[in-house]
């Protein structure tokens, strides 16, 4: 094919083409990537610095967009339920991803054993994690109903009936049924987990099994030093995610009752959505940014103590 | 001391044994008892919405449907416009997964082979994108959407999707500088130009890193919530996944309608995950991400 084109084009490149051609190799890639800059601007970039500016005005939505500097951020620690959805949202993150980690962790550990079956337990301990949400949650609001399937059990269990949960109708067990809730999708991590593990060098288990080391000596000082950047990594994502939990709670409960699963994002939900608070709302969109960011920087910097990489 | 030596010795191997066996015994019945417990809600779901109405709050609870019954499949089509939720969920996610798919693999192809000055630090950004909370996003993207007159449609579940995602891009591009520049530099001796390397060369030796983005791409649409939730309004514009919600508030909670339109919602995603595991698993460890 070489030597028919270049037998069909028997021209010599002149200056100016040679010199456009060469450019054009320079900027080919740009068309490539220009799509995706166009998408930035127009629906992170923009919106980013649209949303900041708005966190500093007020703004029904109709009308003026009025200037009140910082306002919007003064009145947000004035505001009791401001702080009841920050307090909820702390009080969910702080159960939510430790406890997912543990029982991701926990299955992956089972599922890296040499087990019969292996792919079957892999797909039922996974698959919740990828069933949409809606679906899942509307599931568990079944499922947790006082009197619903799960309190049976209790029964079975021997718990008396006044001492069962009353779940999504109690201001103390709707917060934990949105936990409880949230361990059925431990399966992204747990893959993770997976992956994980089988790249833990198989030499040094044999080190350690030769020296004496039984299974938890084991997993005390090989396995989890080993895996320790890929338990930073997903509690940084995990938290990052758990700020901003919003659907669970809007469908299972709407915030309720008495607001005891107020997250800060159906909080901004409803404060943009319904009393049409732009700018308020925008405001607590940014405060929620610095507190993500906050706790990510304060965990790369804790980090270094704990996490160890290889080489 | 020699004594002590003897008898451990000769103990060793039947305690190890024994603790062998008592290991396997905790490990099939933790992975046995957790995975009834993470395979229970599946089961509650189907068998609840085959359940008739008045037997689904039974006391005790019927473990079997008897008898097995499709009329809440029936009724949900009559009480609410399920097809057009339907629809609405197939055009979104159809064609969503389509662009996504395609403008993730243009801009990674550009990133992974066609370096240009500035190009090391727009990439950067993809990666930082891919940290940054989406939530702030919320209230602007709204306004926009608002200005363009595209609220209460599905075009702003579609049009941001022909503009790639930073997550796709990221893992497309890892894939892609796996593969040997020899054969693009091969094809473009030949003449072939930048595309024709991309569509003949490097997307059949990608096919497993485009397959994955396609299944991601593909849950991601289908079961979005967040956004449909704010941009639609009118019943029959609604996805299947908002409109299993719009249920609850407008006929009190009727749980046997709810399940049956759950089991509609989840039935693809799971359908798929049954036809493509090893994409999925191998995906998800490939980068370590999406959660």
């Amino acid at each position: 094919m070489r030597e028919s084109m270049q037998g069909a084009t028997p021209w010599r490149q002149s200056e100016a083409q040679r010199q456009w051609s060469v450019r054009w190799r320079r900027w080919r890639g740009v068309p490539y990537v220009a799509p995706w800059c166009i998408g930035f601007l127009a629906f992170t970039l923009g919106p980013y610095l649209f949303s900041l500016y708005l966190s500093f005005n007020e703004w029904q939505l109709l009308g003026p967009i009025d200037y009140v500097g910082t306002d919007n951020y003064k009145q947000l620690f004035d505001d009791p339920l401001f702080i009841k959805s920050l307090v909820n949202t702390t009080y969910y993150t702080a159960i939510h991803v430790p406890g997912l980690m543990i029982l991701a962790f926990a299955a992956a550990l089972l599922l890296n054993e040499e087990v019969r079956f292996r792919a079957l337990f892999r797909t039922v301990f996974y698959l919740p994690s990828i069933t949409p949400g809606v679906a899942a949650v509307i599931l568990w609001v079944w499922m947790l109903h006082p009197t619903g399937i799960v309190n049976t059990f209790l029964g079975f269990l021997g718990v008396p009936e006044d001492a069962r949960p009353g779940w999504f109708a109690s201001t103390d067990w709707a917060m934990p049924g949105l936990i409880l809730m949230s361990f059925w999708g431990i399966g992204s991590m747990m893959v993770i987990y997976l992956a994980g593990l089988q790249g833990v060098p198989q030499h040094l288990y044999e080190a350690a099994s030769i020296d004496g080391a039984n299974w938890w000596q084991r997993l005390r000082n090989v396995t989890i030093p080993m895996m320790t950047p890929t338990i930073f990594f997903t509690m940084i994502v995990g938290v990052i995610g758990s700020f901003q939990s919003f659907a669970s709670a809007l469908i299972a409960t709407e915030g309720g009752p008495a607001n005891a699963t107020l997250f800060v994002l159906l909080y901004l939900y409803y404060q943009a959505f319904r009393y049409f608070h732009m700018g308020y709302a925008s405001a607590i969109a940014w405060l929620l940014f610095g507190i993500i960011m906050a706790f990510t920087l304060l965990q790369f910097a804790l980090a270094r103590r704990w996490v160890h990489y290889e080489g | 001391m020699a004594a002590v030596s003897e008898k451990t010795r000769a103990e060793v191997p039947a305690r190890r044994r024994l603790l062998g066996a008592l290991r396997k015994v905790m490990v099939y019945g933790l992975l046995i008892g957790g995975g009834l417990i993470f395979a229970f809600p599946f089961y509650w779901l189907v068998t609840t919405s085959l359940k008739p109405v008045d037997m689904i709050m039974a006391d005790p609870p019927q473990w079997f449907p008897n008898p097995i019954a499709f009329s809440n499949f029936a009724e949900l089509m009559d009480t609410a416009p399920v097809l057009h939720w339907v629809r609405n969920t197939v055009i979104v996610t159809f064609l969503g997964t389509i662009f996504y798919t395609a403008s993730s693999v243009l801009a990674a192809y550009g990133f992974a082979r066609h370096p240009f000055p500035g190009s090391r630090v727009l990439f950067f950004v993809v990666l930082a994108t891919m940290m940054m909370p989406g939530h702030i996003t919320i209230i602007p993207r709204f306004i926009l959407f608002r200005e363009l007159g595209w609220l209460d449609t599905l075009l702003p579940l579609i049009v941001p999707t022909l503009f790639g995602s930073a997550f796709y891009i990221f893992l497309l591009r890892q894939f892609f500088l796996t593969i040997p520049r020899d054969l693009d530099e091969a094809a473009e001796l030949d003449g072939a130009n930048t595309l024709q390397i991309l569509w003949d060369i490097l997307l059949p030796l990608a096919r497993p890193a485009v397959v994955t983005v396609a299944l991601f791409a593909f849950i991601e649409q289908w079961s979005d919530f967040l956004e449909p939730f704010i941009y639609l309004s009118s019943p029959e514009n609604l996805t299947l996944q908002v409109g299993l919600r719009w249920f609850s508030t407008q006929y009190g909670t009727q749980f046997h309608l709810m399940m049956a339109g759950s089991v509609l919602a989840m039935a693809p995603v799971v359908l798929l995950f049954f036809f493509a595991q090893k994409q999925f698993i191998q995906g998800i460890t490939l980068t370590g991400l999406k959660g």
